[in-house]
């Protein structure tokens, strides 16, 4: 492609009249007006590719930034945080020299074009961004979120995504140990496909993203750049498919997960010799973004050849090699004499690395195209300053109505058939059913450290051989609940993911999150989107647990429709010897069942008022924090003692939900008694918060109830693990095997 | 009977992993010259009847929707003589 003549600073400066196609590449009027008022002239095409791409939703967070500041704001002090937002992972502290880096990130929108590659390069996105902070990745998890289960487009998608995250992670030799899958009409058509992983290091080996020290040198490596996710950044994450004409559809990016593998071992190696001094991995907005960001994160100054960038099609125009998504590349500044060393291992490796520019004196970001200056700007105006939006936000009209559609009045099963009929059903559905058929695409256990993966409570890694230091990770999030409140939706996400962790016997360090939300220029959506940000804070702040990191999603609608409000959190937690690690499945007949905590009547979002009445209203259950962290300390110091063999979070479906998994797992039954002051149908379908079901050997038991007795945490015996039936007295009894088949027949039976 | 054949190819902007892979490969095995490589699928159907207008037409529908995917690959239906089938069958 011939371009006469060459857009450079110099020509734009001597043509202002120039029009430019900002609307076509997602800016607005305002937003272009103060990209001339930045430079004191009209931007070149590459100029403005860079600004439209960084001042997108997806990079720039312009709609949710005032709100994210919370999560500085109201941080909790922690020893634990090493490093916190704003790099490309956060890092936290595990102890024993140890530690662990741990992301979220979304990959919505393309797992919906294409969900095969779409899953997949989330998952090799969000594993760039670990080896970015220095650290080797050790596990990844996936929170997916889908349309109804026996939607024909659920068929498509849904495959697609598992067997993406399925190919790049089994290829890279990453176990995959957690998430969650959910089905709801919501997600039709607009699917959630978040992404996370964690990565373990030294101290010393934490890396930064920014270019310091003029005279260092710029070297791009990996894959070679492509017409990938051209705009993807800006046109993906800004509009809704309504708006997207097939000729604004970016060329899909393709993820090679064995050329990913050998950057990872590469970058480490780099890292061991200790050659890299700044370090970016190539994400949404390419090099736009790495280079814009490590300038500004450094001294500010950066010349970039762009000439240079080895391409895998040579038609490319430098606004596309700017903007291009190609997968698997990252970018480095390396001391002028350690190039050469750098170089070799690259070449080890198999990995093409080129030096494309260095570190300079100024502020300015320039780069170079055959000779002439395409762009010449202060890098941080593209990083940092994009604009930032006080959007307007109002508590929807309809909040009320929903919250007094009560589901608590809902009718209750009338006799016992009934409720039997119902609790089958219930595990039966296809948000409580196994999630084994999708699960055991993935590879759970290579390398050798997973100790705990689905369907545990929590997933966790160990990290120490000798010592058997460990780490745990759960993803959680209720778009029911957070539709019915978005604060305490959020901070019910939160509570879960904190149970979760310390169920299994690790304690919560820290958090990271994904926010899906609709579009922003719905004032209902953008309060939605206030009061869960609001809510996490505050419920971090209240657990101790600081937020390392995380990623927004918006747009997730289509037409007026936005997804339910679906803030996904991940907790980290740590524990010392991963032998006393505690697992879901009953381990012995005769051992005594306790519920800890209190349940009340809640059933505002519950499964069983989706499964039963199809019904979505009231109020979400009460979150009490301190319960949690009380919870969570009972929980953490039995399993550390000794004194429970099996414990299981109570959350959606109750704590029949909850007896049944264990039982399942473990392949024994439970004999039940409904505790005095409960009926039978609260005691099993309530989803009140900071609850979890313990199973205690008789020999602990005086020592397990004094525990909690001393620290004031409500305990009921509730039963005893015995048989092959699950038994409530009085009311029914199911043998495992009809439960078996309810619970682990419905995933294959819709998708299979 | 005659045989129309769909090749359907990655778009050309699309990264070709395998393709690359197999490039790599060549100069190692001693095969020089060869600066590209892109790997597709070839898919050949004996087609019941004459293949005429309305024929093509079905199987391009059915290449469209299901023999490749849109999104990153193109296609080209073509129809092989009978003569060349009965060649290929020698």
């Amino acid at each position: 492609m011939s371009r006469t003549p060459l857009d450079t600073v110099e020509h734009a400066a001597a043509t202002p009249d120039v029009e430019l196609p900002w609307a076509e590449l997602g800016l607005k009027k305002d937003e272009y007006e103060r990209v001339v008022e930045i430079l004191g002239r009209r931007p070149t095409g590459a100029e403005l590719a860079m600004y439209s791409v960084m001042w997108s939703e997806h990079c720039s967070y312009k709609s949710s930034k005032v709100h994210l500041r919370q999560f500085g704001e109201k941080a909790p002090r922690s020893d634990a945080m090493l490093v916190g937002i704003g790099e490309n992972a956060g890092v936290v502290d595990v102890g024993q020299g140890y530690a662990v880096t741990f992301k979220v990130e979304s990959h919505n929108h393309p797992s919906y074009v294409e969900p095969y590659q779409g899953a997949a390069t989330g998952v090799g996105g969000i594993v760039r961004d670990i080896i970015a902070m220095g650290a080797r990745p050790v596990a990844v998890v996936d929170p997916l979120r889908f349309g109804a289960a026996d939607h024909p487009d659920t068929k498509r998608v849904l495959p697609g995504v598992v067997a993406g995250i399925g190919g790049y992670g089994n290829c890279l030799g990453l176990p995959n140990i957690g998430g969650e899958v959910v089905f709801d009409a919501c997600y039709q058509g607009n699917p959630l496909v978040n992404a996370g992983a964690i990565g373990v290091m030294r101290h010393e080996d934490i890396h930064l993203a920014k270019a310091s020290g003029a005279g260092n040198k710029v070297i791009l490596y990996g894959a070679r750049t492509g017409g990938d996710g051209i705009g993807g950044a800006s046109i993906l994450a800004s509009e809704t498919f309504d708006d997207a004409k097939p000729s604004k559809r970016p060329a899909v990016q393709v993820g090679d997960p064995f050329q990913e593998k050998l950057l990872i071992e590469c970058t480490l190696e780099a890292f061991q010799e200790k050659l890299v001094v700044g370090i970016q991995d190539l994400g949404a907005a390419g090099l736009s973004c790495a280079t814009s960001e490590l300038a500004s994160n450094g001294s500010g100054g950066m010349r970039v050849t762009l000439d240079d960038v080895p391409l895998r099609d040579s038609t490319l125009s430098p606004e596309e090699i700017l903007m291009s998504e190609s997968q698997e590349r990252m970018c480095a500044v390396v001391e002028p004499e350690k190039v050469d060393r750098f170089l070799e291992i690259c070449e080890k490796w198999d990995v093409i690395a080129t030096v494309i520019g260095e570190v300079t004196d100024g502020d300015r970001l320039e780069i170079f195209w055959h000779g002439g200056k395409i762009v010449d700007v202060d890098p941080r105006t593209v990083a940092h300053d994009g604009p930032v939006y006080e959007r307007p936000y109002a508590r929807p009209e309809w909040q009320d109505a929903l919250q007094a559609d009560d589901a608590n009045k809902l009718p209750r099963p009338q006799s016992s058939g009934e409720l039997k009929d119902q609790v089958l059903k219930l595990v039966g559905s296809p948000n409580q059913a196994s999630k084994q058929w999708i699960t055991q695409q993935y590879d759970h256990f290579v390398q050798g450290n997973t100790v705990l993966a689905q369907p545990e409570d929590s997933g966790m890694i160990r990290v120490d051989e000798e010592s058997g230091l460990g780490v745990a990770i759960a993803t959680d999030g209720n778009g029911r609940y957070a539709k019915l409140d978005p604060y305490t939706g959020a901070q019910l996400a939160l509570a879960e993911a904190y149970r979760n962790v310390a169920t299994t016997g690790a304690k919560p360090l820290a958090v990271s999150d994904c926010l899906n939300f609709g579009s922003p220029e719905d004032p209902a959506v953008m309060w939605q989107f206030a009061e869960a940000v609001r809510g996490l804070a505050d419920g971090c702040l209240q657990l101790g647990t600081p937020v390392t990191g995380g990623n927004v999603s918006l747009y997730n609608q289509t037409g007026e429709a936005a997804i339910h409000p679906t803030p996904v959190v991940a907790v980290l937690g740590v524990i010392d010897d991963v032998a006393r690690r505690t697992p879901v499945a009953f381990q012995e007949d005769g051992q005594l069942l306790y519920l800890l905590g209190d349940t009340r009547e809640e059933f505002g979002g519950s499964a069983w008022s989706q499964v039963v009445h199809d019904h979505l209203g009231g109020l979400p259950p009460k979150v009490d924090l301190e319960r949690e962290r009380l919870l969570g300390e009972i929980l953490i110091s039995a399993s550390r003692d000794g004194m429970i063999d099996s414990a299981h979070d109570l959350s959606d479906g109750g704590l029949v939900q909850a007896v049944v998994e264990s039982a399942l797992l473990g392949g024994r039954g439970a004999r039940l008694v409904v505790p005095d002051g409960l009926d039978a149908f609260t005691f099993l379908f309530s989803e009140s918060a900071g609850r979890a079901v313990v199973a205690v050997p008789r020999s602990e038991e005086v020592r397990f109830n004094d525990m909690c007795g001393a620290r004031g945490l409500p305990v009921t015996r509730i039963g005893v693990v015995d048989g092959e039936t699950v038994e409530v007295q009085g009311e029914f009894s199911l043998s495992l095997t009809d439960l078996r088949e309810a619970h682990e027949g419905t995933i294959p039976g819709l998708l299979a | 009977m005659a045989r129309v054949v769909v090749d359907v190819m990655l778009k050309p902007e699309i990264l070709d992993p395998q393709g690359q892979a197999v490039q790599r490969a060549l100069p190692r095995l001693g095969f020089e010259g060869i600066s590209d490589v892109r790997q597709g699928k070839r898919f050949e159907l004996e087609v019941d009847g004459p293949v005429d207008d309305a024929a093509l037409a079905r199987i391009h529908d059915l290449a469209e929707s299901f023999l490749a995917n849109t999104v990153i690959e193109d296609f080209t239906v073509r129809v092989e003589s009978e003569d060349a089938v009965a060649e290929a069958v020698k």
